[in-house]
């Protein structure tokens, strides 16, 4: 039947469902010693050139988001180095084993902030930290740690001997060359001498120095830093790059809060924590997380106020007072510098909802990348792989900071990366922006425009004379479907279920309506009456994790599970740049809360609009306008992809032997 | 289904303008040409259904017909012109111990071979040509379909580009023809194997239809002394379940026969069910002789294991919602007295059951759960 086995008659033991592929665990099995151990392992994965493969950003394929791991992460650490009597040099090791692999953040220096002699360590890895940690790509805490790493020493050197060096030269040097390279440097300035102090604290200076003179060294530190803020101007990502030493103190008070548990052995609990490191990205930004929130507020462009009175159960996502920040931003569009107009604009579209529907954001947001790319040039003396990734970085940041991205976008910036990071050595600049505009023109077309296509052609199949079809909400492609059925003959009747605060499904109706279909519109509390009706349900996808779960508005779930107590046939229609390798097993980890007010404010309920200011005001009521929900697998009965039909069992299939193909992560 | 409707009514007032229903479903019934030929060829097949066919089913596993037949299929070509993908097909399905897939199979590496193409391109049409003929031929036959689209995959799949010769390609090509066919002949056998695991001493096994693999399961187990029981429906109209019960016998298997509808009745007392597929499709649901989807229920409603036995030519790319969602392979049924004509009947052959009431497929690749033909699929389609 097959090519791909030689010998068909000896059956072979089969894995089934989501495995990695074959290059992922060679690469595995050689870093995975390493990390269960600490200390003489080391040398060695410090001096292989880790950072050009691209396993420094392999995302394990099963990722729970724990909520505030990373703060979990800081104590584990913490209690590994209060708990050490001796020399500790386990942290140490993995900080710079980390550093390294995550060449790309480490080596964006940027030599005249470094030669200016005063310690605003502009590492590039903290500012990419956040904009991506909040998306979720990479893994935060590695780019903290590398923000944590010796930059002024490291800087000075580097920037003398070669200031364009590409990265994966900077991230082999050796982790003892750095030390004496600081060594020879440490001297010229005095914030430059607490630097290397700083550097060595993990490995050697751990113990010897006591916690408070650490915290002395620090508090100087953050002296200098706040002076060097002070004078320097407040631009989104240079305010990012203006607080590094923070994450990484951040949670060193914590450190005597914590009793020095001896017992648990330090090697453990090192393992533990590169363990959890290695394989649990973070995924989301917790807005619970104070720390993390105010430091993100330091460099945001978009002045959001959190609204105060939140659901328990919800405050680890964002939720904003709305409306006052759009007449900021709008008068601000002439004196911006740092976000490309483009790019802007798509974020106040975001932010004010002119778009909405996933595939309009995400070609949205590409489009106003590719004319972001085309007018970049390549500051003097920079890469234009790691500049221009730090740029889209911030852009990223900004649109998330005006609303929380959805998974197809963060696919397609992964891809976009992807494709910067791929980008020829020896391309020249305009080739290489022609190349990547290219890129994501192709992107748009391929895996959306074209998807849509097929998917409508495949979806119109299950449509007989006759039907009743049943839709929740506005998809664009449901539309296509149903306005192609209609196009090429067939004769059935629509269904669209609708729900408040958005009544999307309007604006499909009218342009049903408007085409001549015969349809039906009712509210979703109606869903058990209509659907007797109907025979098929037609669903759209924000996006579809790895176990099938379909993660899509807010309802879609009752829909499904009403139809399947109906046993009517759930076909969800998603292009195949939306699966996503994650598993969701409920919407409560990852979601996004809409304007809670839209819930109140009842438009027939106007009359009484002091009535409401009352309730407003109630501490006791909190009012929660979720956007999204989860439907388990087992009420899909089918996914129209542009793979074709598949069952939700084979979203891992499709993950696995198309990711790595198409977006070669 | 849409009936059920409460609009139905408006619906009916808009139809009963148009001439009445009954006329219209009763047309196809006199016509003898709506009759699926899939299952045409195998109550052909049920007629010589013998310990002989099955002694020739393990020659074909021998490989031994896979060297006299080409030769055959060559002097055919001697004819030049008049050489016909359906003729070759026909003769090829004569023969009862191959499937019909394999057949087409045969038919299709016949006609590589009878080719006069010039280029790789030329014959690569001329192949879909003839696999297009053999699928309309018989359009309700799931495997035949399946196994043309398989063939082509597989044949044309490889890099016939990296020979320079245009007759290397091509015995590049009949090369696989010849291999895919070998394989698909040896599925039943290495089926037969797989599933020895599956049945333990002292179990009862319901089994419905007459499925040539779910044979050679149960030959193979009785003749590695396993003790079991094994109970068959009745298998109307076609009374596949006689057929298959006096095979049985004359193994010395202990056979009980069933009514179609003692289903629900003797279940408890039934350990495992097999079932042979007519295609198995995207969702790893199967497609299979009717009633089995009913008989699936049942077993999972009482917590039975259903095990499938298909060979992968039989993997389809299709994707049905439901019952009705197929194109029906219609079959003659006898009731023995006369019905009125007013009296409607269901005459589909074939019903499909749902991969949430399958427990394992045994196929020539394995032992696989249902979403795995999805798997399978994907990696050998896209």
């Amino acid at each position: 039947m097959d090519t791909r086995r030689g010998a068909l008659a000896v059956p072979k033991v089969r894995r089934v469902g989501f495995f990695t592929s074959a290059i992922e665990p060679t690469q595995d099995s050689s870093q995975r010693p390493n990390r269960s151990q600490s200390g003489p392992v080391e040398a060695t994965t410090s001096s292989s050139p880790l950072s050009d493969s691209p396993s420094g950003n392999l995302i394990s394929p099963v990722l729970i988001p724990p909520s505030r791991h990373h703060s979990d992460n800081l104590t584990s650490r913490a209690v590994a180095a209060a708990a050490a009597p001796v020399p500790v040099p386990g942290p140490a090791a993995f900080r710079r084993y980390l550093a390294h692999d995550r060449g790309l953040n480490v080596g964006s220096y940027n030599p005249p902030d470094s030669l200016l002699g005063t310690s605003p360590p502009s590492s590039n890895g903290e500012f990419s930290e956040d904009s991506v940690s909040l998306f979720g790509f990479q893994r935060s805490d590695s780019a903290k740690l590398s923000a944590s790493f010796p930059n002024g020493g490291f800087d000075l050197t580097l920037a003398v001997r070669a200031p364009q060096e590409p990265e994966p030269k900077i991230a082999t040097v050796s982790a003892s060359e750095v030390t004496k390279k600081i060594a020879e440097v440490s001297g010229k300035s005095e914030s430059v001498t607490t630097k290397p102090q700083k550097e060595k604290e993990p490995k050697s200076l751990k113990d010897k120095t006591t916690k408070a003179e650490r915290r002395a060294i620090q508090e100087a530190q953050r002296a200098a830093k706040a002076a060097a803020k002070g004078e320097g101007n407040r631009r989104a990502d240079e305010s990012g790059k203006a607080n590094p030493g923070k994450a990484a103190k951040k949670p060193q008070p914590k450190k005597e809060r914590l009793p020095a548990t001896s017992s648990v052995s330090v090697k453990t609990a090192v393992a533990v924590e590169k363990e959890k490191r290695m394989d649990v990205p973070q995924t989301q930004m917790q807005y619970d997380d104070k720390s993390r929130v105010e430091k993100a507020k330091k460099r945001a462009v978009v002045e959001q106020t959190e609204s105060k009175n939140k659901v328990e159960l919800f405050l680890h996502l964002p939720q904003y007072e709305r409306g006052n920040q759009l007449p900021d931003l709008s008068s601000n569009i002439f004196i911006l510098d740092t976000i490309h107009h483009a790019v802007y604009k798509v974020g106040l579209q975001h932010l004010a909802g002119d778009i909405s529907g996933d595939n309009a954001r995400c070609i949205a947001m590409l489009q106003a990348f590719q004319e972001a790319i085309k007018d970049y040039t390549t500051p003097p003396m920079k890469d234009l792989t790691m500049d221009l990734t730090t740029k889209i970085n911030g852009y990223v940041s900004f649109l998330i900071e005006c609303r929380p991205l959805s998974m197809s976008m963060g696919n397609a910036i992964r891809f976009l990366k992807n494709q910067i990071r791929k980008l020829p050595v020896n391309l020249s600049e305009p080739e290489a922006k022609a190349s990547l505009c290219s890129d994501i023109g192709r992107f748009i077309d391929e895996k959306i425009i074209l998807a849509d296509k097929v998917i409508v052609q495949h979806a119109v199949t299950k449509i007989r004379d006759g039907e009743v079809l049943l839709t929740y909400g506005f998809s664009c492609v449901v539309e296509m479907i149903l306005l192609y059925a209609h196009e090429i003959g067939k004769k059935f009747r629509v269904v669209i279920v609708d729900s408040r605060p958005n009544l999307e499904g309007q604006k499909l109706l009218r342009r049903l309506v408007t085409r001549g279909l015969d349809c039906t519109y009712t509210h979703i509390n109606a869903i058990s009456y209509i659907m007797r009706e109907a025979t098929r349900v037609f669903l759209g996808a924000s996006s579809i994790f790895s176990n099938g779960t379909l993660y899509s508005k807010v309802g879609t779930a009752c829909v499904a599970m009403v139809a399947n107590a109906f046993s009517v046939p759930v076909i969800v229609c998603c292009e195949a740049y939306k699966f996503h390798e994650r598993v969701l097993l409920d919407s409560i980890c990852t979601n996004e809360l809409g304007d809670p007010d839209a819930v109140a404010s009842i438009p027939s309920f106007s009359t009484k609009a002091k009535h409401l200011k009352t309730m407003d005001n109630n501490k006791n009521l909190q009012f929660l306008n979720l956007m999204y929900d989860s439907t388990p697998s087992e009420y899909i009965s089918m996914i129209v992809s542009d793979y074709g039909m598949i069952p939700p069992t084979s979203i891992p299939v499709i993950v696995r032997e198309y990711r790595r193909e198409h977006l070669l992560l | 289904m849409w009936r059920r409707s409460p609009s139905f009514i408006l619906d009916e007032r808009r139809t009963s303008s148009s001439p009445p229903m009954a006329d219209t479903t009763r047309a196809p019934f006199q016509n003898p040409d709506s009759i699926s030929a899939y299952y045409q060829t195998r109550a052909a097949h049920h007629g010589v259904i013998t310990s002989e066919w099955l002694s020739q089913a393990q020659a074909a596993v021998g490989g031994v017909s896979g060297d006299e037949h080409p030769i055959s299929s060559l002097t055919d070509l001697g004819d030049g012109k008049s050489f016909n993908v359906i003729e070759e097909f026909n003769s090829w399905r004569k023969q009862p111990d191959l499937a019909e897939a394999v057949a087409a199979i045969r038919a299709l590496a016949a006609v590589i071979r009878a080719s006069e193409a010039t280029t790789m391109m030329e014959l690569e049409i001329e192949l879909k040509k003839a696999s297009d003929t053999l699928k309309s031929w018989d359009k309700t036959s799931i495997s035949l379909t399946a196994g043309c689209d398989l063939f082509i995959r597989y044949v044309t799949r490889t890099s016939a580009l990296e020979y320079e010769d245009f007759n290397s390609a091509k015995s590049r090509l009949l090369e696989r023809a010849e291999k895919f066919g070998e394989i698909s002949c040896k599925a039943r056998r290495i089926i037969a194997m797989l599933s020895q695991d599956f049945i333990f001493d002292g179990c009862t096994i319901l089994v419905h239809g007459l499925s040539r693999v779910v044979l050679e399961i149960l030959k193979t187990a009785a003749q590695n002394n396993k003790l079991f029981r094994v109970l068959c429906t009745e298998g109307r109209p076609d009374g596949t379940g006689v057929l298959l019960s006096s095979e049985l016998s004359k193994l010395d298997i202990p056979v009980k026969l069933l009514l179609d509808s003692a289903v629900a009745y003797s279940m408890d007392e039934v350990d495992m069910v097999f079932v042979g597929a007519d295609g198995v499709v995207e969702s790893g649901g199967i497609i299979n002789m009717m009633g089995t989807y009913q008989i699936a229920l049942v077993a999972h409603s009482m917590n039975k294991p259903v095990y499938v036995a298909a060979e992968s030519y039989k993997f389809a790319r299709l994707y049905p919602l439901d019952q009705k969602d197929m194109a029906p392979a219609l079959r003659p049924i006898e009731f023995g007295i006369k019905i009125p004509t007013k009296v409607e009947v269901e005459r589909s052959a074939r019903d499909y059951t749902p991969p949430q009431y399958l427990t394992l497929l045994f196929t020539d690749l394995g032992v696989l759960s249902p979403s795995v033909v999805s798997d399978e699929l994907i990696q050998l389609y896209l």
